[in-house]
């Protein structure tokens, strides 16, 4: 996605933006993607800190407040940060377990972290004045092709040429195989695209949404008690939405572990 | 009647907004898997729970064939 780097560029046309700027909102509702500099200044080097590193940084740090203050007590009754953080290790735990068999808790640590990434970076996002990392596609697209190469160079290291039979489905009478062959490799290489853009379009577009109905409440005044009625029920989906992508980032990777440690169905 | 403007970025958008179409497609089959979720697990609630999980990666496929259109309409849009 080519968006604007600076927010305000003077003189910039439309045909370059892509998207119309002359509409009657005084709130953009692709503005909140921008990624700024955090200290001023207008050139965005890779070293430069940004709001998109800030965010991730404060997930991060989020994060592992969480699961060290709750498992510093150890109490046999948990304090509620405890059972949170608990609660938390046990879901992503059976998860793995139910989908990937017991050979996938190898791989619980690398799993863990990325369902507490990701879960966090999105709900860190819906605070107000708050930057959803996740909505870029540069970012979920990192995530995915790391899950992608991991788990297809996993596969092809455990289970050598016997990896191929993941497209060679055994159960298909065998004039259909081929077939089936090609169908199967395809959707196997565009799982990385899927994947990241699955994450990134559901946050990106769920955001612009309550942003736009932000729009109508501004230019309506005072008198706007639909809008607001409105954000307040989207916002309500877009809690549910951000736990639920979430998940289903974290389980595709599951599923994809499975694939990869036990490749003949 | 005058029409101003770049004639093959009218087309993108144009097409874009014909890509989304592909959306409620989307929009079909995860109402499908999901209903018919509800109705089995209406029947046996004792087995709902073992197979949510299912349930979202049957969620997730249905998705991405509708991810696919909206990416299209993206590229459309940005990517030219």
């Amino acid at each position: 996605m080519k968006r604007p780097i600076r927010p305000k560029i003077e003189g910039c046309n439309v045909a370059e933006h892509g998207t119309e700027e002359a509409s009657g909102f005084n709130i953009h509702p692709m503005e909140q993607f921008e990624i700024h500099p955090l200290f001023g200044g207008d050139t965005l080097n890779w070293y430069t800190p940004s709001n998109t590193a800030l965010w991730m940084g404060l997930a991060i740090v989020a994060v592992i407040l969480l699961l060290v203050m709750g498992s510093r007590g150890r109490a046999l009754v948990p304090s509620r940060t405890q059972s949170i953080a608990e609660i938390l290790y046990g879901f992503t735990h059976s998860m793995i377990e139910d989908i990937a068999g017991k050979e996938g808790l190898k791989y619980f640590p690398i799993i863990m972290t990325l369902f507490m990434f990701i879960l966090f970076t999105n709900v860190l996002g819906l605070w107000p004045y708050g930057f959803t990392v996740t909505s870029h596609i540069a970012v979920t697209g990192v995530l995915a092709i790391g899950v992608f190469l991991s788990v297809t160079l996993l596969g092809i290291f455990r289970n050598g040429t016997k990896f191929l039979k993941l497209f060679w489905i055994s159960e298909a009478p065998l004039a259909l195989r081929p077939v089936l062959a090609i169908i199967e490799i395809i959707s196997y290489f565009v799982r990385p695209v899927s994947h990241s853009i699955r994450l990134g379009g559901n946050m990106m577009a769920g955001h612009a949404v309550i942003k736009v109905f932000a729009g109508f409440a501004g230019a309506m005044g005072l008198g706007a008690v639909a809008p607001i009625l409105a954000i307040t029920a989207v916002y309500g989906l877009e809690s549910l939405v951000v736990v639920i992508q979430a998940y289903v980032f974290t389980i595709l990777t599951c599923v994809y572990l499975n694939d990869a440690l036990h490749p003949g169905h | 009647m005058a029409v101003e403007g770049d004639l093959v970025q009218m087309g993108a958008l144009i097409g874009a907004g014909l890509a989304c179409t592909g959306m409620g497609g989307a929009a079909v089959g995860v109402g499908h898997v999901v209903g018919n979720y509800l109705s089995g697990a209406l029947r046996n609630p004792a087995a709902a729970g073992g197979q949510t999980a299912t349930m979202f990666i049957g969620i997730a496929f249905a998705e991405a064939l509708g991810i696919f259109s909206f990416l299209i309409a993206l590229l459309l849009m940005y990517a030219q």
